[in-house]
């Protein structure tokens, strides 16, 4: 009788009997409609991981043109068709609509939705001891939304005059004008639609994360607690939370200016042999609204992936994350100032100087507690007993690309010297690195490393080991020779540089850095087929196969809907307890009690027994009473 | 045929792929499915993180050393060397932060794998270390952001009274240059009076214009500040002349300027990069459709006498296009007159530089 009360004292609503309506769920409602959230995270991950490929697909056309700019690409004419020119070249807007549309699909709907979609999903409820996500329908709807979103971009790649191209960033007047380019036509309306549901999808689940983790914490999971994945997991959707608004309201001006005549964005223009009636309005503005999201997304794709590594780092050098306090604080530090850093994309944008001195100084904080975390995950090595999983890899390879791309960021903070480099190379090099490759290399950490909770067998190592060698060196080969490019003064989005004294020297590096991306992309396939062979003919995984501490790995291997089959574990400890002096193993999950294990607590934790007990009589007393 | 057997080909690769990757799992089955971490795989990754680190970096430092003079850009502004003198301050600054850090990273991931009969040091936190590495980062940033700030009021700051002003203007997917004239003021424009001939869409009501000039280069004088005046008159644009380290954006509606002090001659420049074929170019730095890649203007640096005196032989556009006196009120008409009237001597002497 107690135990079901404790259960509901949990705010869970399910309860055991649920449990048997299991094995009659339809095929319908276990996997397209799902309300369970480890589906759901499921269906992120795939649809991730198909766009992705595109996203992927597309930068090598364009990096074919970058690399080989003389060369003849008719035989991409079956596949592209109109868009290869007579002469087998790719149509210049074309190129430009590649460059927006892998941008886009990166950004949004592979690090955004594939990222925070799957793992915030799938870790969440697993991490903190609950059944489910606060809403289960709410989620459902998320992905669907999501779905639609992605059904209405992809839809947008097959028009006539072909899908937005105004890089990602689609900034007015020339989004706005459908004389300005073919890209502005429909494509740009499907554009704005798509993302307008994208927004909404995102905001159904940065809701459910939000308020899971604030809620349905199992008994002891006080905050300070929470493994650092969860913490990441929670401020990247508060993040969300209150700058994808900001986007959504830039989108629907934008939606009003190109269809209802309006002039927000849209003052004394001259195009197409004829002088637009609009006035007044300021194309500065929607850069203002852009980028106060935009600069917070950078956040949310990277502090996911910041999340996982933390997690596994500490869990493969067998030993605590060093600084749990500090890194939860410079989590905090990130997430607060990311939203007062965004004016550093306009500093040459005709923006008031004052205001660019006002946000140098802002942007520099930040590199603060991201170099904070960076000696933090080196100190966690340190001394530890390291053991190379894949996903341990690419996590080790996440750091080693968030340095290398965050030092860069020191260079274009700082108005000065950004003059030169702003919308050159050197900034392609550096969020690339930093944010797409980084938040990449947590993406597929997580997958390696939570493949047995998801699909209850084990991914083969050496594929594994294989993969993660051909991408960490191959990002490398990429995005490092990009800076000497962008030093060089090479602007980006750039068709071909033939018509510029200034920019005919590189020809040698940009064919070195093509082929390199094209193997980079081949060795993914390496990937893909790991990931579906193993997810059914894969070893079988055991119940920890890591060895780890949190609270997912006490689940049944396949878990069920609800997760745990009888009562949820309660906790008692932090989630690092690695390699502590004293004890048997060289781990102790959270669900272990200290009064377990009196061998190797430390004083002030003997102290805590005493609690532990006294809280299971609260407990009780509680249920008692109502 | 050839397409046949390349895919033909590449098929027959990833079936041979496929069955040793069967074959290898089912050795390893055969073997004992348990896996220990201390297996080769886990040395073997170990030694890569170590060889990763030592490859990179002489990789990094030949390439840096021996392309050297392809990456750097000799610079020609004034401002120009006080940024490049920041930029190379932040590369010594993050270059040994950056070597650092990857050091550490790869060296304690190859030194501290896992070995058997060892065990992790549990150590949790330490705040003193926590401090150190929040307040040093802090204080050189603080160091780079007020030597940056400095450079950037200067360079944002207005520009001298005496500056020689010079409108660019951008559309796709050209830029257009017009000159004050010899009353040194820009005429009014409004872009609804824009059309074939009145690119800018000079509004000849305003004295002012009457004599303005368009030149089919920017043409500016060494060692005298130019301020340009940037405006678009569809899209964005953003002009960019990389040898002087300036860029700005050029927005319709918002007219934008930035001012600079060119140190070199094209001539000069011409024998210091030993390339008689150097030109200065601004180049289009902000998308803005099809023809982006394409904005070509030249820039060209002149000693301050040969631009006086091609500055003085230029014709006005009014004299130049008599059908727009139509355009000019009646009180202004005299004026007008006056000033078609004054550089039409020039007409024979008109562009001997170029």
């Amino acid at each position: 009788m107690a135990t079901e009360h404790q259960l509901e004292g949990n705010g869970v609503s399910h309860d055991d009997h649920d449990h048997d309506h299991d094995h009659h769920q339809s095929f319908v409602s276990k996997y397209i409609f799902s309300t369970d959230h480890k589906t759901i995270a499921k269906q992120f991950l795939i649809t991730g991981i198909f766009w992705a490929i595109i996203g992927g697909a597309m930068s090598i056309i364009f990096r074919l043109q970058l690399g080989f700019p003389n060369s003849n690409v008719g035989w991409l004419k079956p596949l592209l068709g109109q868009w290869i020119t007579e002469e087998g070249k790719i149509d210049p807007e074309f190129y430009l609509a590649l460059v927006t549309m892998h941008g886009t699909i990166m950004v949004f709907f592979v690090l955004t939705a594939g990222l925070s979609g799957t793992f915030s999903n799938f870790l969440i409820p697993l991490q903190v001891g609950a059944r489910d996500m606060a809403s289960g329908f709410m989620n459902m709807l998320s992905y669907w939304f999501f779905f639609l979103s992605s059904v209405i971009m992809m839809s947008s790649l097959f028009i006539q005059t072909g899908p937005a191209s105004g890089s990602w960033v689609v900034y007015p007047p020339l989004s706005a004008l459908p004389q300005a380019m073919k890209g502005s036509e429909l494509g740009m309306t499907l554009w704005l639609v798509s993302m307008a549901i994208f927004i909404v999808s995102s905001l159904l689940g940065g809701i459910n994360y939000i308020t899971t983790v604030i809620n349905l914490r199992t008994k002891g999971m006080t905050f300070s607690k929470l493994p650092l994945t969860i913490w990441a997991f929670f401020l990247t959707a508060v993040i969300g939370l209150l700058s994808f608004p900001v986007l959504f309201s830039a989108a629907l001006l934008l939606v009003f200016d190109r269809s209802f005549g309006t002039s927000f964005y849209l003052s004394d223009i001259y195009i197409g042999g004829e002088a637009l009636p609009n006035t007044g309005g300021s194309a500065l503005l929607f850069q203002h609204l852009f980028w106060f999201l935009g600069h917070p997304e950078v956040y949310i794709v990277l502090l996911p992936a910041l999340g996982i590594t933390s997690e596994i780092i500490a869990t493969n050098s067998r030993k605590p994350i060093f600084g749990y306090r500090a890194m939860v604080g410079s989590l905090f530090g990130i997430s607060i100032l990311s939203f007062v850093v965004w004016a550093h994309h306009m500093f040459v944008t005709g923006m008031n100087p004052f205001l660019g001195s006002i946000f140098m100084f802002l942007t520099l904080i930040i590199a603060v507690p991201s170099a904070v975390k960076v000696f933090n995950y080196i100190t966690t090595l340190w001394k530890g007993n390291i053991v190379f999983t894949p996903g341990m890899l690419f996590s080790i390879g996440l750091v080693s690309l968030f340095i290398s791309g965050g030092v860069t960021g020191i260079y274009l903070g700082n108005s000065a010297i950004d003059i030169q480099l702003h919308d050159t190379y050197f900034v392609v090099a550096h969020f690339h690195l930093v944010m797409g490759s980084a938040s990449f290399f947590g993406m597929v950490a997580g997958v390696y490393h939570w493949f047995p909770k998801m699909f209850g067998r084990m991914m083969d190592e050496k594929l594994g080991y294989v993969h993660f060698w051909f991408t960490f060196v191959g990002v490398y080969l990429v995005f490092f020779p990009m800076h000497y490019i962008g030093i060089a003064g090479f602007p980006r989005r750039y068709y071909s540089f033939t018509n510029f004294d200034a920019f005919q020297s590189f020809t040698d590096l940009n064919m070195f850095v093509s082929v390199a991306a094209i193997i980079t992309f081949g060795a993914q396939f390496i990937f893909l087929f790991n990931f579906f062979y193993s997810m059914f003919k894969g070893r079988r995984a055991t119940l920890n196969p890591w060895k780890s501490n949190t609270l997912e790995w006490t689940t049944p291997i396949n878990p069920g809907h609800g997760n745990w089959p009888g009562e949820i574990p309660a906790v008692y400890r932090w989630p690092y307890d690695y390699s502590k002096p004293g004890a048997e193993d060289d781990f102790i999950p959270q669900h272990i009690p200290f009064s377990a294990t009196p061998e190797s607590n430390l004083p002030h934790e003997n102290e805590l027994i005493a609690e532990e007990k006294e809280e299971e009589g609260i407990v009780v007393d509680e249920t008692k009473e109502s | 045929m050839l397409q046949f057997v390349l895919i033909a080909g590449v098929v027959l690769i990833v079936i041979v792929l496929g069955f040793l990757f069967r074959i290898n799992t089912l050795v390893t089955v055969v073997k004992g499915a348990e896996k220990h971490p201390e297996t080769k795989s886990n040395k073997i990754n170990g030694l890569l993180m170590f060889l990763f680190m030592v490859a990179s970096l002489i990789l990094l430092c030949w390439y840096s050393y021996a392309r050297f003079d392809d990456y750097t850009m000799p610079v020609a502004s004034e401002h120009g060397v006080v940024t490049d003198n920041l930029f190379w301050v932040t590369t010594a600054v993050t270059g040994f932060v950056f070597i650092l850090t990857n050091i550490l990273l790869f060296y304690f991931s190859f030194k501290y794998q896992y070995k058997e009969n060892e065990r992790a040091k549990f150590y949790p936190e330490n705040n003193k270390l926590e401090i150190i590495w929040t307040v040093i980062p802090a204080i050189v940033l603080t160091v780079l952001v007020f030597t940056g700030w400095k450079a950037w009021t200067d360079i944002t700051d207005a520009a001298p009274e005496d500056a020689e002003v010079i409108e660019i203007m951008g559309q796709q997917f050209a830029w257009s240059v017009r000159y004050p004239g010899k009353d040194g003021k820009l005429g009014k424009v409004d872009y609804r009076r824009i059309d074939a001939t009145n690119n800018f869409g000079m509004d000849l009501s305003d004295r002012n214009a009457f004599d303005d000039f368009m030149a089919p280069r920017l043409y500016v004088p060494k060692g005298r500040p130019v301020e340009l005046k940037i405006r678009a008159r569809d899209v964005l644009h953003s002009v960019y002349a990389p040898h002087f380290r300036l860029k700005m954006d050029a927005v319709p509606g918002m007219p934008t300027r930035f001012w600079f002090t060119p140190t070199k001659t094209t001539e000069e420049m011409r024998q210091e990069t030993n390339n008689p074929e150097f030109n200065y170019e601004i180049a289009c730095a902000e998308i803005c459709g099809r023809g982006h890649f394409s904005m070509r203007l030249l820039l060209v640096v002149e000693e301050p006498e040969v631009y006086d005196k091609w500055y003085a032989e230029q014709q006005s556009w009014l004299s130049q296009n008599p059908d727009y006196l139509s355009q000019i009120p009646v009180e202004l008409e005299e004026l007008a007159q006056i000033s078609v009237e004054n550089t039409k001597g020039n007409k024979e002497t008109e562009n001997k530089l170029n």
